[in-house]
C-alpha cells in the first residue's frame, strides 16, 4: 500500500518537474530573444539607413527595407565628394586612428606585462603600494588628467599629434595591462622563475622565454581592452588634437555636426559603421581567446 | 673537507625570524632530508642554500668556498622543485638543455649529456613533449633530468614527491633512493613527511621554528630522540609522553607516573649526564610499538593496564590506554583479542625508552 502510494506520487512529482523545466527553458529562449534584438535594433537600422537614399530615408520609415543595395553614401563617408573646402571625410583620419592605436596597444601592453611581472615574480619591499598607486590609474576619471596632461604635452612638444595621442593612451593604459598581467602572472609558480634562475637566466631571458611565451591568453585581453578604449575614446582625441591630427571618433564627430545642409543620415550611418568596424574585427578575430583569457587561471607546469 | 657548511646561519623576513643561527655539515655523498612540520623554515633554508633567498646573518659554504653571496647559478648546485616547474613552452629537451644552453656549454657537450641523462631516466622516448603532454612520474623524472645534466655538486630536493598520488609516492622515493646509491652525490631534501625522511636520509634534521632540534642518523632520531618534540613529531602514532617523577635511592632509580604509585625501574637507562635525579619532574617517553600484550625480553617490565579503545586498521591495531588517567597508545598485531574496560597484562620494553626533562623538554 505505501509503496503504491509512493511510485504514483513519484511518477507525479516527475511530470510536474517535466513541464516545469519545458517552461523555464521556454522563457529563457523568449528573454535571450528579446534582449539579442534589443541590441541588433539599433545596428539593423544604422545599415538599412546606410544603405537608402535620402528620398527613401524622407518618405519610408526607419524600419523600411531600401529598395535596392546603395553604396554611394559609404563611398562618400570615407572618400568624401570630390570638392574642396568643407568636404570632411573619413579615410585620413582613419589612418591617424591606426596610427596612433596600434603603437598605443603595442607599448601599453608591453608595459603592463613588464610591471606585472615585477610586481609578482621580482617582489620588493613596497610592491603592494606601488601596486596600489598604479590601481589608483584605473579609478581616476579622464577628465581629471586632462589639464596636466595638456601642460605635459605642451612642454614636451607634442601636442596636437598622433604622437601625443600615443604617449596619453599609453600612460593612461598602463594601470589597466598592469592589473591585467599581474593578476595572471600571479598564478604563474614562482617556482619557474627560481628554477630559471638555477638554470642561469637573467631578468629579461626568464620574461622573454619562459613568461611570455605562456602569456597569449591574457596579451589577446589586454590588446583587446586597450583596443576598444583607444579606438573608441573621444575625450582625449578631442582635447588633444584639432584638424589633421583628429583620430577618427572626433572627425566623425565633426562630419555629423558640421554639415551645414541638410543632414545626411545615410553618410552619416555609414560613417559611423565604418568607425566601429575595427573594434568589431578585433572581437571577431579575438573573442574565443578574450573569454578563454578572462577564465583561465593557474598554468599548469 | 666538507661539501656543505652552514654556519650561524639567520634569516627573518620583517620582524619574523624565520631561521635561528643554523649550523649545519654534510660530508661528499650524504642524503640530508631537511624534515619539520610546514612554516618551520626548512623550505627557506634550502631557497638560501640554493642561492634564491638572502641570508641576514652568517655564511654558506660549498667545498668550503663561501658561496653567500654567489649567484645561484654559480654554486654548482641542481633543484628539483615540488611543482617541479619545468617551463610550460618548452619540449622536454629544451627544458633540460636549458641550463647548459645558458651556460653557453658546447653543443657536442650537451648532446652528449642530453643522451645520458634521457636514457638513464627513461625520458628519452618523450623529448618532443610539452610538460602538458606528460603524466606527473614523467613530470618528476624530466624535472629530475634537468637537474641532472648539469652535473652538480649538490642535488636540492624542495618536497619532490608530495604532489604525486600515494602509490607513485612510493615508486618515485625508491627511484630517488636508487638514484642516489648509484649517482653518489650529495642531497639536500626538504620534506614533511616522516616516511620518506626515513627512508631516504643518511642524516635527517628535524627542524621547528626555524632551528634544528636535532641533526642525526635516522636510527638515532626513532631511537633516541633529542627533546620532545622530536619524540611527537616522529613515529606513527608518536611517542607516549607520561608524565612522572625521578626517585633515586641507593643506586636504584626509578620512575613513578603522576597519581601512580607503581615505580617502574630504569636503572639501565643511558643518561647522557647524571646531575640530581631524585625527585626530578620528567615525562617518561615509551613508543607504542614498545609496548608488548606478552613477555619478549627477559627485562620488559610487566604493568596492568585498562584498555579503553581499539582501533582496527588492517595488520595491527592502536589501542588506547589508560595510565593512572593518562592516555597511552599501544600498537598490536590485529590478530589479538582485545576486551575493553578491562585491566590487561602488558609489558614495557625498558631498553627502548626516553626521558625528558619536563620544563626544558630535553633528553636527560
Amino acid at each position: 500500500m505505501q509503496d503504491n502510494y509512493q511510485s504514483s506520487s513519484y511518477k507525479e512529482l516527475e511530470q510536474k518537474s517535466k513541464y516545469t523545466n519545458i517552461f523555464l527553458r521556454w522563457f529563457l529562449y523568449f528573454v535571450l530573444i528579446l534582449f539579442a534584438s534589443y541590441f541588433i535594433f539599433p545596428l539593423y537600422v544604422m545599415v538599412v539607413t546606410s544603405l537608402k537614399t535620402m528620398e527613401e530615408i524622407r518618405q519610408g520609415t526607419l524600419l523600411t527595407w531600401p529598395s535596392s543595395l546603395n553604396f554611394d553614401s559609404w563611398l562618400v563617408a570615407w572618400g568624401g565628394r570630390g570638392y574642396g573646402a568643407g568636404d570632411t571625410f573619413l579615410r585620413p583620419y582613419f589612418w591617424n586612428s591606426i596610427k596612433m592605436v596600434v603603437p598605443a596597444v603595442f607599448f601599453s601592453t608591453f608595459i603592463g606585462a613588464m610591471t606585472g611581472y615585477v610586481l609578482t615574480k621580482w617582489r620588493f619591499r613596497g610592491d603592494q603600494w606601488v601596486f596600489l598607486f598604479l590601481l589608483f590609474g584605473c579609478f581616476i576619471p579622464f577628465q581629471a588628467i586632462l589639464l596636466p596632461m595638456a601642460r605635459t604635452l605642451g612642454t614636451l612638444g607634442i601636442s596636437n599629434s598622433v604622437v601625443g595621442l600615443v604617449l596619453v593612451h599609453t600612460v593612461y593604459g598602463i594601470p589597466f595591462t598592469t592589473l591585467f598581467f599581474r593578476n595572471y602572472y600571479i598564478s604563474v609558480p614562482t617556482e619557474l622563475v627560481k628554477a630559471a634562475r638555477i638554470d642561469g637566466a637573467g631578468f629579461f631571458k626568464i620574461f622573454f622565454k619562459i613568461l611570455l611565451p605562456i602569456s597569449a591568453p591574457i596579451i589577446v585581453v589586454t590588446v583587446i581592452w586597450q583596443f576598444t578604449q583607444i579606438w573608441n575614446d573621444f575625450l582625449f582625441g578631442s582635447t588633444f588634437s584639432f584638424g589633421e591630427a583628429a583620430p577618427i571618433q572626433v572627425a566623425l564627430n565633426n562630419m555629423v555636426l558640421s554639415s551645414t545642409s541638410v543632414k545626411e543620415y545615410n553618410v552619416d550611418m555609414a560613417s559611423a559603421i565604418i568607425a566601429g568596424i575595427p573594434t568589431l574585427i578585433v572581437y571577431v578575430l579575438a573573442g574565443k581567446y578574450f573569454i578563454r583569457g578572462l577564465t583561465s587561471g593557474a598554468v599548469k607546469g | 673537507m666538507k661539501t656543505l657548511k652552514i654556519e650561524e646561519l639567520s634569516k627573518n623576513f620583517g620582524t619574523t625570524e624565520v631561521l635561528r643561527k643554523i649550523n649545519l655539515e654534510i660530508d661528499e655523498g650524504n642524503f640530508l632530508v631537511l624534515l619539520g612540520p610546514s612554516g618551520c623554515g626548512k623550505s627557506t633554508l634550502l631557497n638560501i642554500i640554493a642561492g634564491l633567498e638572502t641570508i641576514n646573518e652568517g655564511n654558506v659554504f660549498i667545498d668550503d668556498y663561501n658561496v653567500s653571496k654567489v649567484e645561484p647559478k654559480d654554486r654548482n648546485i641542481a633543484m628539483v622543485f615540488q611543482s617541479y616547474a619545468l617551463y610550460p613552452s618548452m619540449n622536454v629537451k629544451e627544458n633540460m638543455v636549458f641550463g647548459l644552453k645558458q651556460a653557453k656549454t658546447s653543443k657536442e657537450k650537451i648532446e652528449e649529456q642530453l643522451e645520458k641523462v634521457s636514457t638513464f631516466l627513461q625520458v628519452d622516448k618523450l623529448l618532443e613533449r610539452k610538460p602538458s603532454q606528460l603524466s606527473g612520474g614523467q613530470r618528476q623524472r624530466v624535472a629530475i633530468g634537468r637537474a641532472l645534466v648539469r652535473e652538480p655538486r649538490i642535488f636540492l630536493f624542495d618536497e619532490p614527491l608530495s604532489n604525486l598520488d600515494a602509490k607513485l609516492r612510493v615508486e618515485m622515493r625508491r627511484e630517488i633512493k636508487k638514484l642516489h646509491q648509484q649517482l653518489k652525490t650529495t642531497v639536500v631534501y626538504v620534506t614533511h613527511d616522516q616516511t620518506e625522511a626515513m627512508s631516504l636520509g643518511t642524516k635527517i634534521a628535524i627542524m621547528n621554528h626555524g632551528v634544528i632540534q636535532q641533526n642525526d642518523t635516522p636510527e638515532n632520531i626513532y631511537n633516541k630522540p633529542s627533546n620532545t618534540f622530536v619524540a611527537d613529531f616522529i613515529g606513527s602514532p608518536s611517542m607516549n609522553l607520561i608524565k612522572g617523577k625521578l626517585i633515586e635511592n641507593s643506586n636504584n632509580i626509578s620512575f613513578i607516573a603522576d597519581g601512580s604509585t607503581l615505580e617502574v625501574p630504569i636503572n639501565n637507562y643511558d643518561f647522557i649526564e647524571k646531575p640530581d635525579l631524585n625527585n626530578k619532574e620528567i615525562y617518561f617517553g615509551i613508543r607504542p610499538e614498545h609496548i608488548y600484550f606478552k613477555k619478549f625480553n627477559e627485562e620488559d617490565f610487566d604493568i596492568n593496564l585498562r584498555a579503553d579503545l581499539s582501533e582496527y586498521i588492517g595488520h595491527e591495531q592502536i589501542v588506547t590506554l589508560d595510565y593512572s588517567n593518562q592516555e597511552i597508545l599501544a600498537k598490536f598485531p590485529s590478530t589479538i583479542k582485545i576486551e575493553l574496560e578491562k585491566e590487561m597484562k602488558l609489558y614495557f620494553d625498558l631498553k627502548h625508552t626516553s626521558l625528558f626533562d619536563f620544563k626544558t623538554k630535553v633528553r636527560l
